[in-house]
């Protein structure tokens, strides 16, 4: 508060003013280091320890990295996370740019009623919606396997998240259920910005649905779908609250997920330097995703 | 200009009886196709809904319901309305107790993101100076960091300042990281207004100070009210911090204790539905309310990174 009030004077006087931005900025970026950036440093240092989150650290350079990937829990959770890359970046973008195509340059009347429906899921706290879906899947209970009884299908019931094939399908279809309504809304309107006369003398050459969606709406969607990748993909990395309450890893590490295993690392087994290695390479997994997809964005663009 | 008119007329007018019948019928297949293109539209679109509102909808009946109920079917309407169950998972399994904690944390969240991105989008998005440039990006890095990377040390932190299971271990981080999308948010609408009413303001003897908050705030108040709703949404369904500096049964947050509780009672199925309802209610009203917000924040605020 008394910084919020120096401010104040700073402003009148003219030599002062070279300060005056950095007042601004002060407060927020001294949190932010403080309580983000700080830590995040330190995990770097973290890593290079043997660390049981007690007594004194013991540097061990790179010795953490190369433990991990000798580690099969380590490398199946981040095979898991590649898998989880087709139900939070593949089915959600797909399906989404299906429904665009389908409903976004028709006058459909209640249009905002179903964007606001099939957005819905993503609005929604990860944990009432693993709660919820837990539920669905219950294999004595559950409506799922209900559902398919009543329609003659009582072969096609399985314990869905027991199921040591099934459970990452089972949970995957989840994240794709949450995701593609953004992907959709985020498609919609990118599609109201594409200029109609393209798809007027795309007509009059005679193209079909199919060469106007390959020509026309997905190279002037390329920035939404960058958008979309970008997120999907680092949601896919991400994973956490989702597996953590549906299956926790289970049965037998089949929907293990680096996050998860970072987590059980540090605040379970008390492998602190060995969990902070799992986060380094997960960051910087992202990073990667993030700064190449951000590239072959402004490649297109100079196209 | 007249022959150019008879030609066109030659080509559009049928010259035959035939051809009238068909360019008629052909009319009529055209409706038809288009009739049945929007039927099938909306079939699919209802499915759709079906399938995202849903399971939310039977959760929110399964919490009327008694476990013999459950058994018996999951679709069928609770035969007796039993409001106790919510008033059991309110009081016993103590999701009152939740509720509070988190809005407790929330409301501190918001208003101290906001207020502290105001600052920060202001300074980004009309001051020059020196480092501007590679601050932003710092700032920015904190949008794509995922939690992950900083909340092991993080926890140690707190645990040195002697914060762990205090509300401060989530308020404090979580403002920290929502200034970062904060700052990103409010620097696009500063620099969006026009330099005319800046100048104008300052004729008129404002200071930076005085500009930012009578002139221009009234001009981005739109996107400020979106940015409550995206740091609200946020923060109240937020889990990973609160699983890791909570562990006093009374400080959890919602969503922990949502999870605790189906951990520990699987079987209470009627209770966990009206657990998973009563978290769910607060941001299902609020995203009704200000839909609009909601899905312009969620997908412009990505466009522009």
């Amino acid at each position: 508060m008394s910084l919020l009030l120096a401010r104040r004077d700073n402003t009148s006087g003219p030599k002062q003013k070279a300060w005056t931005p950095y007042l601004y900025i002060l407060p927020a970026l001294g949190l932010y280091a403080f309580f983000i950036l700080y830590p995040m440093a330190q995990t770097v240092l973290y890593s290079l320890h043997d660390w049981r989150g007690f007594g004194v650290p013991r540097f061990i350079w790179f010795d953490n990295y190369i433990n991990l990937f000798q580690d099969p829990i380590f490398t199946g959770a981040l095979l898991n996370n590649l898998r989880f890359i087709t139900f939070y970046t593949l089915f959600p973008i797909v399906i989404g740019l299906l429904l665009t195509v389908l409903i976004a340059r028709r006058r459909l009347f209640g249009l905002p009623f179903f964007r606001t429906a099939l957005f819905m899921p993503q609005v929604m706290a990860v944990i009432v919606v693993g709660v919820v879906w837990q539920w669905i899947y219950n294999p004595a209970f559950g409506p799922l396997n209900e559902l398919l009884h009543n329609l003659g299908l009582s072969g096609l019931a399985k314990a869905w998240l027991g199921d040591f094939d099934l459970a990452l399908p089972a949970v995957g279809i989840v994240a794709t259920w949450v995701q593609y309504g953004f992907c959709m809304v985020l498609f919609i309107a990118g599609v109201q910005r594409i200029e109609e006369s393209l798809y007027d003398a795309a007509k009059i050459d005679g193209a079909g649905e199919w060469a106007q969606l390959r020509h026309i709406t997905i190279p002037g969607l390329r920035a939404e779908i960058s958008v979309a990748l970008v997120t999907t993909l680092i949601a896919a990395m991400r994973v956490f609250d989702l597996v953590y309450v549906t299956t926790s890893g289970g049965p037998a590490n089949r929907t293990m997920v680096a996050g998860l295993y970072m987590y059980q690392n540090a605040f379970e087994m008390s492998r602190v330097g060995y969990a902070a290695t799992i986060a380094v390479v997960l960051t910087a997994i992202i990073l990667c995703i993030s700064y190449f997809v951000i590239r072959w964005r402004s490649q297109m663009a100079e196209e | 200009m007249a022959q150019t008119n008879q030609l066109d007329a030659g080509m559009i007018a049928p010259s035959s009886a035939e051809q009238q019948r068909q360019t008629r019928r052909m009319a009529q297949t055209d409706r038809l196709r288009k009739i049945l293109t929007t039927t099938f539209i909306y079939v699919l679109l209802t499915i759709f809904v079906i399938i995202a509102v849903g399971p939310f909808l039977i959760s929110a009946f399964t919490g009327f319901k008694t476990n013999d109920e459950i058994v018996r079917g999951a679709f069928s309407l609770p035969e007796v309305w039993r409001w106790s169950n919510y008033a059991d998972a309110w009081k016993q399994a103590r999701f009152g107790d939740y509720f509070g904690n988190s809005v407790i944390v929330v409301i501190p969240v918001v208003l101290g993101s906001v207020a502290l991105s105001i600052l920060t989008g202001y300074a980004f998005g009309r001051m020059r100076f020196r480092f501007s440039r590679a601050l932003f990006m710092l700032f920015l890095l904190g949008v794509i960091m995922p939690t992950e990377a900083y909340i092991i040390p993080l926890y140690y932190l707190m645990d040195d300042l002697g914060l762990v299971d205090t509300y401060w271990a989530l308020i404090l981080p979580q403002i920290a990281l929502s200034v970062c999308f904060g700052t990103f948010w409010m620097r696009g609408f500063f620099a969006a207004i026009p330099t005319e009413i800046v100048d104008a303001a300052r004729i008129d003897g404002c200071t930076d100070w005085g500009a930012l908050w009578r002139v221009m705030l009234p001009l981005v108040r739109p996107a400020i009210l979106t940015l409550v709703v995206l740091l609200f949404i946020w923060t109240w369904n937020d889990f990973l911090l609160a699983l890791v500096m909570i562990s006093k049964e009374e400080l959890r947050t919602l969503p922990q204790g949502l999870a605790f509780f189906q951990g520990r009672y699987t079987t209470n199925v009627p209770m966990t539905a009206a657990g998973a309802t009563l978290v769910a209610l607060p941001t299902i009203i609020i995203y009704f309310a200000l839909q609009r917000h909601f899905i312009r924040g969620l997908t412009s605020g990505a466009t522009t990174g």
